[in-house]
């Protein structure tokens, strides 16, 4: 059920950014979620898309290394609160979080959906499904 | 079964072979005193005359040449007869101060094919083979020196010099190329680019590949003859002494055989200039006994390596040299540290990065920083930030372990370091001193 995030390797340097989404725009490829983690030499850019292997096929052949990744999308009520419900299905679980970032909400602004690096993503998406939280797919990512 | 192309001097009895170097050093030194001005003011200097070089024991008599001496003599002042009687000039890439030019009587490049022949041949190759030469054509004596040994090993010879990396691999696929000759980054990079084109070692028949002009580590050896599916030889020489050839690698692998009966190899301490006994480290100096055009004597090639004497499995009786750990000018001194540039490179690929780097010294509030860029690689690339950063502490360790001093690593983007399909630019000193 997981969804494939592309890792892209940038160098930490003006304008690397620019130039790798002006290729992912040349080819007309869509970031649902974006998220940047960087050192002082070098950054990972971290992206959602809707077809990952095309994407990461145009980014391989504009010399970006770059690898996937599988993380757990998850429907989050628009809510206070909403966060803490799905972060306490981790804790009870003893799923340890490495990062986390969100995906723009689409047409349905009563939810967002958040994006989760696991340390262990099937049991963390059974542990969701067990507590009645929405894991989304790519196809659900697709359609919103 | 080894091949030889000069079987009976390649492995002639030690002695024999001396017998031939000192009898061409007499007629050397004599033909040097009576045509070269320049070097005979040297010997007068020195209170040398020929009559004092008997033999190969007098050689430490003589006086040294080096790049200086090159450079004030530019272009013709080292010439040893009429130009008239010269076919050939060859030219250094000209990357440290003014270029070398060299040249060459019909003799001095038949006697050059010759030791490229014969590198070729230990390589394995014969009638048989297909050697596709990418060094580049041209004032460099890569391209044409390789050539003219490969016609004489009697190898169907593809002169296709450097550059168009896609059209080189389908060259040497669909010609059935056995024996490619390069730089060995070149080589490197041909490996890469095929990886990029889905190909693998056994989609090219090449089977041996003789490698020169640079500095390579043993693990790059490795590398190359992993990617490729090869034998990879080294190859040495310098354009002073007529180019590659001067001393050739056999299936032993362990060290290159100088071609004892143009060439005589001494060891010297760079400072003292004082003669150091085989095994000794120290810097390389030759005197070519053949050549007429360009007689170098006692040339000073700034290499640092150590000469061996022993027993060859190959069959071979010629001296060996070990792989030159660096150039006394290519080594640099950082924080009063001798660096050399091989030195990185065996920490990069022993830690599974390829040899796609360079060295950028500065010096910030009078202290020299030492930074090394490495390109980052589909295989050492990871989501996870902790690793990377791991892999590059990984990295300094290593380095300050080989080198006594601290490294900063920086990884950057894949083929963002320049690389001249020729020689790769290993080293930015931004130093003013």
């Amino acid at each position: 059920m997981s969804v494939k995030q592309i890792s892209i390797f940038l160098e930490n340097k003006a304008g690397r950014l620019d130039e790798m989404t002006k290729v992912l725009a040349d080819n007309s490829v869509n970031m649902r979620a974006v998220s940047l983690a960087e050192t002082d030499g070098f950054g990972i850019v971290r992206i959602i898309v809707d077809d990952p292997y095309a994407a990461t096929t145009v980014l391989k052949d504009a010399g970006y290394i770059n690898k996937l990744t599988s993380v757990v999308i998850v429907e989050v009520p628009n809510s206070p609160g909403g966060l803490n419900k799905v972060l306490k299905v981790f804790t009870d679980s003893q799923i340890n979080l490495e990062y986390i970032y969100a995906l723009s909400a689409g047409k349905q602004p009563e939810n967002a959906y958040m994006i989760f690096r696991v340390s262990d993503h099937k049991s963390a998406e059974a542990a969701l499904v067990h507590a009645g939280i929405r894991v989304l797919t790519q196809e659900d990512i697709v359609a919103l | 079964m080894e091949r030889y192309y000069q079987e009976e001097i390649e492995c002639a009895a030690p002695e024999k072979i001396r017998g031939i170097q000192d009898e061409k050093l007499v007629a050397q030194v004599k033909h040097v005193w009576d045509n070269v001005p320049y070097y005979r003011k040297k010997m007068e200097e020195k209170g040398v005359t020929p009559d004092d070089i008997k033999s190969v024991d007098d050689l430490h008599k003589l006086p040294f040449l080096s790049k200086y001496d090159l450079r004030d003599a530019y272009p013709y002042g080292l010439l040893g007869v009429p130009l008239k009687d010269c076919v050939r000039i060859h030219s250094t890439s000209g990357t440290t101060g003014k270029r070398v030019v060299a040249f060459y009587t019909q003799g001095d490049i038949d006697l050059w094919e010759d030791c490229c022949a014969r590198a070729i041949t230990a390589a394995g190759g014969t009638k048989e083979d297909v050697c596709h030469v990418s060094y580049g054509y041209g004032l460099f004596t890569g391209g044409l020196g390789l050539h003219g040994g490969s016609q004489k090993a009697g190898c169907l010879t593809v002169p296709v010099s450097s550059g168009n990396t896609e059209r080189q691999i389908m060259f040497i696929r669909d010609l059935q190329a056995t024996i490619l000759c390069c730089t060995p980054s070149y080589a490197a990079y041909l490996g890469e680019s095929m990886k990029e084109m889905g190909m693998g070692p056994d989609d090219i028949p090449l089977k041996a590949g003789i490698f020169g002009a640079e500095a390579w580590s043993e693990e790059m050896r490795h590398d190359i003859e992993k990617t490729l599916g090869i034998k990879a030889y080294d190859i040495y020489g310098l354009t002073e002494l007529s180019g590659p050839g001067v001393a050739f690698e056999c299936s032993a692998q362990n060290g290159m055989h100088i071609n004892e009966d143009h060439f005589i190899a001494e060891i010297i301490d760079p400072d003292t200039e004082e003669v150091l006994p085989d095994g000794s480290q120290g810097e390389l100096v030759f005197t070519a006994i053949d050549k007429k055009a360009f007689p170098m004597m006692r040339y000073r090639t700034r290499d640092i390596c150590t000469l061996h004497r022993e027993k060859c499995s190959c069959g071979r009786t010629f001296i060996k040299m070990e792989k030159p750990k660096g150039r006394t000018d290519d080594m640099l001194i950082i924080r009063g540290v001798n660096v050399f540039p091989s030195q990185i490179e065996t920490v990069l690929l022993e830690n599974g990065y390829q040899a796609n780097y360079q060295i950028i010294v500065d010096r910030v509030n009078n202290t020299d920083t030492l930074d090394v860029h490495v390109e980052m690689t589909p295989e050492m690339f990871t989501d996870d930030i902790t690793e990377i950063n791991k892999r590059q502490a990984d990295l300094v360790k290593g380095m300050l372990s080989m080198l006594g001093i601290k490294a900063k690593v920086t990884l950057v983007a894949p083929k963002s370091i320049t690389r001249s399909e020729g020689k790769a630019v290993r080293v930015i000193d931004n130093r003013k001193i």
